[in-house]
């Protein structure tokens, strides 16, 4: 403690807290703290009861809606029954290990929101490495969800857990490179300053890197069509296929934990996080975070699940090459066409997404349910 | 800077609570006899579809990953180079982007050879 208080007194007074936050340290960690565990968990509740009832509507059937007006107490209602079922581990099974998974899988994604501007200033941490500490933080998750399927002591798990780690191994580096153009056009890693450098969405300037991250993001947070870890049809539930109650739920929550920070990531890295005309900056949050979280449950309704030679080789063959050469792209125009209207490189770079994709597209077919790569 | 550090590590501390309370729950519950627990060996055995299970899980397990690790481990490296360089890319100008590209371009070598070498497919 006593190394820190220079640094503390220091902060409370000047610049490094964000200006238009009044109160000191502690006040400014205890308020985040509360917003930060508020919107996590209230967003994941309404996140499940509106995907719920949205799939229910894509499957052309009603979806919950006994529980409350709407069935809009469903997500209540789970939590209540999670909690009073029995808990149940694999006799076989390591015990300790089995328990701790769901921690090691659930505090990481929770940490991601720490740096996760919701308005101007208004972040819990302003590191100047932000982006970079969002990717390291999140990929700690995967080690969680292999604790699980090993302790488990389940083929099944271990087979599910297996195909995350490989595929969150893949899906890594495209998803670094998309984020090194994002960072290539701001010149900071810190997340206030990569909105602040949004006066146009970085999804125009960066197309094919938005495509890019966004695929790889699907991939890592195991959403359909790359959910091959919990592939229903093949492995039971993958590697939470053990799991009961309370830590079912855990795994549950680190699901849609996951979903909304990718959605978080992506409004502040593309969408201009919090900037928006009118309505007052938070609430610009939440509609961006809110649209991304649709987009990515509509994919769900819409795309069937890929095959896991089929999930690698987009890795490594397609998404990779793509984002070097985005990368490369987008270097030259910073060196090249250092002033010139945002516009031509808008165009410029939609030229070039649209010659890529149609060009990588011919090369890589995946014709025919067989993989002819 | 160090402070905000000091803000996560303390997030982290009530991240790290928040989920064991959460998971402590339940056996609480237990104790006051509103959890049943009632495990019996069939209960408690490994789900296999109804099937008895084969042998044990903890074998050695061929999975091919070393290619894809070997690869990744090189891939990371750039990516951990390519950060600190496009921050100041705006100052370095045209000699770090050609610098980068021969980077670049000496990975991609290796890629190419592990491609045609066939480690790029999931056998």
């Amino acid at each position: 403690m006593a190394i820190y208080s220079p640094g503390l007194s220091v902060l409370s007074q000047n610049a490094a807290l964000p200006p238009d936050w009044p109160g000191g340290y502690w006040l400014h960690w205890l308020v985040f703290v509360v917003i930060i565990m508020t919107f996590v968990l209230a967003s994941i509740m309404g996140f499940i009861y509106f995907e719920r009832r949205g799939i229910g509507r894509f499957q052309v059937r009603l979806g919950p809606n006994r529980t409350g007006p709407f069935g809009i107490l469903q997500p209540v209602a789970d939590a209540i029954k999670v909690l009073l079922k029995e808990d149940i581990v694999p006799a076989k099974g390591d015990r300790i290990v089995h328990w701790l998974a769901p921690v090691v899988a659930f505090v990481p994604v929770l940490l991601i929101f720490a740096v996760v501007p919701f308005g101007g200033g208004a972040l819990l941490a302003d590191l100047n490495i932000g982006i970079l500490y969002v990717v390291a933080v999140s990929s700690v998750t995967v080690v969680g969800v292999f604790m699980a399927g090993w302790a488990s002591n389940n083929k099944y798990s271990l087979l599910g857990a297996m195909r995350d780690v490989a595929q969150v191994v893949s899906y890594e580096i495209p998803l670094l490179l998309s984020i090194v153009g994002v960072v290539l056009l701001t010149g900071s890693l810190s997340m206030i300053k990569i909105v602040a450098a949004q006066d146009l969405p970085f999804i125009l300037l960066q197309p094919l890197g938005f495509l890019i991250f966004f695929m790889a993001a699907l991939a890592e947070i195991n959403r359909t069509p790359f959910d091959l870890l919990e592939a229903e049809s093949e492995i039971v539930a993958g590697f939470h296929t053990e799991y009961s109650g309370m830590k079912f739920a855990m795994f549950y929550l680190v699901e849609y934990a996951e979903v909304l920070a990718i959605s978080a990531i992506i409004t502040t890295l593309f969408l201009g996080g919090w900037r928006g005309p009118l309505l007052p900056p938070f609430v610009w949050f939440l509609i961006k975070v809110f649209g991304v979280f649709f987009f990515i449950f509509w994919i769900r309704s819409t795309i069937p699940r890929l095959r896991i030679d089929q999930v690698m080789a987009f890795a490594w063959k397609a998404l990779l090459p793509l984002a070097l050469l985005n990368l490369v792209v987008t270097g030259i125009e910073i060196v090249a066409l250092p002033a010139i209207s945002p516009w031509v490189i808008i165009l410029i770079n939609l030229g070039v997404l649209a010659v890529l994709v149609v060009v990588w597209s011919r090369f890589f077919k995946l014709g025919g349910g067989r993989v002819a790569v | 800077m160090l402070a905000n550090y000091g803000y996560i590590g303390l997030f982290l501390l009530v991240a790290i609570f928040f989920a064991v309370s959460t998971l402590l729950l339940p056996p609480t519950l237990r104790r006051l006899g509103i959890v049943p627990r009632k495990p019996n060996p069939v209960k408690t055995s490994t789900f296999e579809c109804g099937m008895q299970t084969i042998g044990k899980t903890w074998v050695q397990f061929n999975f091919r990953y070393y290619f894809y690790a070997l690869l990744f481990i090189a891939l990371d490296v750039l990516a951990i180079f390519l950060y600190p360089w496009a921050v100041e890319l705006r100052e370095l100008g045209a000699s770090a982007l050609i610098m980068v590209v021969i980077l670049i371009f000496i990975i991609l070598v290796g890629y190419i050879y592990a491609w045609r070498k066939k480690v790029l497919e999931w056998k």
